[in-house]
């Protein structure tokens, strides 16, 4: 099984043990994720805000790159699903802020990493293959915003209650609580400039988690987990409440209960230390 | 007997650039709007927004442009695509945002919040620069074009920062090199044909 792979710029970065797991996952299972060659940002939250072209143009640039590789594009990021995504809705309808010379045949698919391990035929092997069932651990799975809207966009099925990560959950052996904020947003674009209201999102979400009393969260997105995982420590101490919800990649919980190796390491570069839960439920 | 058909003349005594501009991007589902609010109901930035999503929607049609553009919440609209999904008539609202936010830009006049566009000009200036976003790069130059160093020592946020920063750091989650700069010729063009591209 093969496909083009779009990292991302926050893989190398903040959210280094996403691709450390994705590696090892990936490979564990058969799944060659091939680095798109000469690969460029996507222009994320900025371009759209401020220049349309850009918006347009900067995904479209990997996607023409892809198309040529004639394998589909699978990415990890929300953010670079929901440009790459975009990108391919405007190069299908021959938008008039692209050159209309631009070949784009539609020949590959955009698919988000979620959406790629959600395979009828990996779901198989995972379930075949779980070592170390993730049993008495409850989760609350979070998607958050561009994984899903607007559907238009994503052709997700259940944008309201989205089931990829649930199901995974599931069948890895872990409980997988239903909560009303798996799509509510974490207020990631704003995390530099405007603190405060992301402070106050980041809280609304963890308060909920901790009112469905999930052990921890499950995301597929790097900015929101790094927006749930950095900030427990100062949101809780400004409310008197001690959150310690450790934040996973479903990619992290899949090395885990695959049994393979590596995952102290992933685990060590979270600032809300998953090691303490997963000893209490004898994960690790 | 024929028809006759009188052509009246029309009296233009309003600028509808500025709605024509928003119609032109999301076509005229933006005139179906009935105020059911839904979208400033699901908003999860209403709170600190001085014009509610349904109002950006009527400030549009009424032609209010220093209103909408001059509002905070253009800019603190987080881009979360909430509204644009549960909208009964398809009006894409984020997308109105996006319009907004791009002609305020180009007027050349100071945004309500003006880090937000600083932080976005210096996203994209990071891309031009290495072609991918080095996240240091980025955080540094920010702070340096927001004057953001000055108000993170007045309201004592910087302890908080530092202490965060050196957490990344020791769990290596801070890159300290930027990306080879792979395809950063190609993207100049980019750059150069988005000039080009203005919407006013």
């Amino acid at each position: 099984m093969k496909a083009s792979f779009f990292p991302g710029c926050s893989l190398e970065g903040t959210a280094r043990e996403y691709g450390e797991s994705i590696d090892v996952v990936s490979s564990f299972l058969g799944i060659k994720l091939e680095e798109l060659p000469g690969w460029t940002c996507c222009g994320a939250s900025a371009a759209h805000c401020i220049n349309e072209f850009l918006s347009v143009s900067l995904p479209a640039r990997n996607l023409l790159l892809a198309e040529k590789l004639k394998h589909d594009l699978v990415t990890p990021c929300a953010a670079c699903f929901s440009r790459l995504k975009a990108a391919e809705k405007a190069l299908t309808k021959e938008s008039k802020e692209i050159d209309a010379s631009t070949p784009f045949r539609g020949e590959i698919k955009v698919l988000h990493l979620l959406e790629f391990f959600s395979r009828e035929d990996l779901i198989e092997i995972i379930k075949d293959q779980v070592k170390r069932p993730l049993s008495n651990l409850k989760v609350v799975s979070y998607y958050g915003c561009l994984i899903v809207r607007p559907p238009q966009i994503t052709d997700a099925k259940n944008w309201e209650d989205p089931q990829a990560l649930d199901n995974l959950i599931s069948l890895m052996g872990g409980e997988s609580i239903f909560w009303p904020y798996k799509t509510e947003c974490c207020g990631g674009s704003l995390l530099l400039t405007n603190l405060d209201i992301v402070r106050r999102l980041i809280g609304r979400i963890l308060d909920m988690a901790r009112e469905a009393e999930a052990d921890c969260i499950v995301t597929a997105c790097p900015l929101c987990l790094a927006n749930l995982d950095t900030r427990q420590e100062e949101i809780g101490k400004a409310k008197g409440i001690t959150y310690n919800l450790p934040v996973f990649y479903f990619t992290e919980l899949l090395g885990l209960a695959l049994g393979l190796k590596g995952t102290q390491r992933w685990f060590r570069r979270h600032l809300t230390d998953p090691r303490p839960l997963l000893k209490a439920k004898q994960l690790m | 007997m024929e028809t006759k058909l009188i052509s009246l003349p029309v009296t233009v005594n309003r600028d509808t650039r500025f709605r024509d501009l928003v119609v032109e991007a999301l076509g005229e589902a933006i005139f179906s709007c009935y105020q059911c609010c839904k979208c400033s109901a699901g908003c999860p930035v209403a709170f600190v927004m001085d014009l509610l999503p349904h109002q950006v929607i009527r400030s549009v049609l009424l032609l209010q442009r220093e209103k909408a553009l001059s509002s905070r919440t253009i800019w603190i609209c987080a881009s979360c695509e909430t509204c644009t999904t549960r909208c009964p008539n398809e009006i894409d609202i984020a997308k109105v945002m996006d319009v907004l936010r791009q002609i305020q830009v180009e007027s050349g006049t100071e945004a309500k919040e003006p880090k937000v566009p600083i932080f976005h000009r210096t996203f994209l200036n990071t891309i031009k620069k290495f072609g991918r976003i080095h996240e240091l790069s980025l955080l540094t130059n920010f702070l340096r074009q927001s004057g953001g160093i000055s108000d993170t020592i007045k309201s004592g946020e910087w302890k908080n920062d530092l202490r965060l920063g050196i957490k990344m750091f020791l769990r290596g989650k801070l890159k300290l090199l930027p990306p080879s700069k792979k395809g950063v010729e190609e993207l100049r063009k980019l750059f150069d044909q988005a000039k080009e591209h203005k919407k006013s």
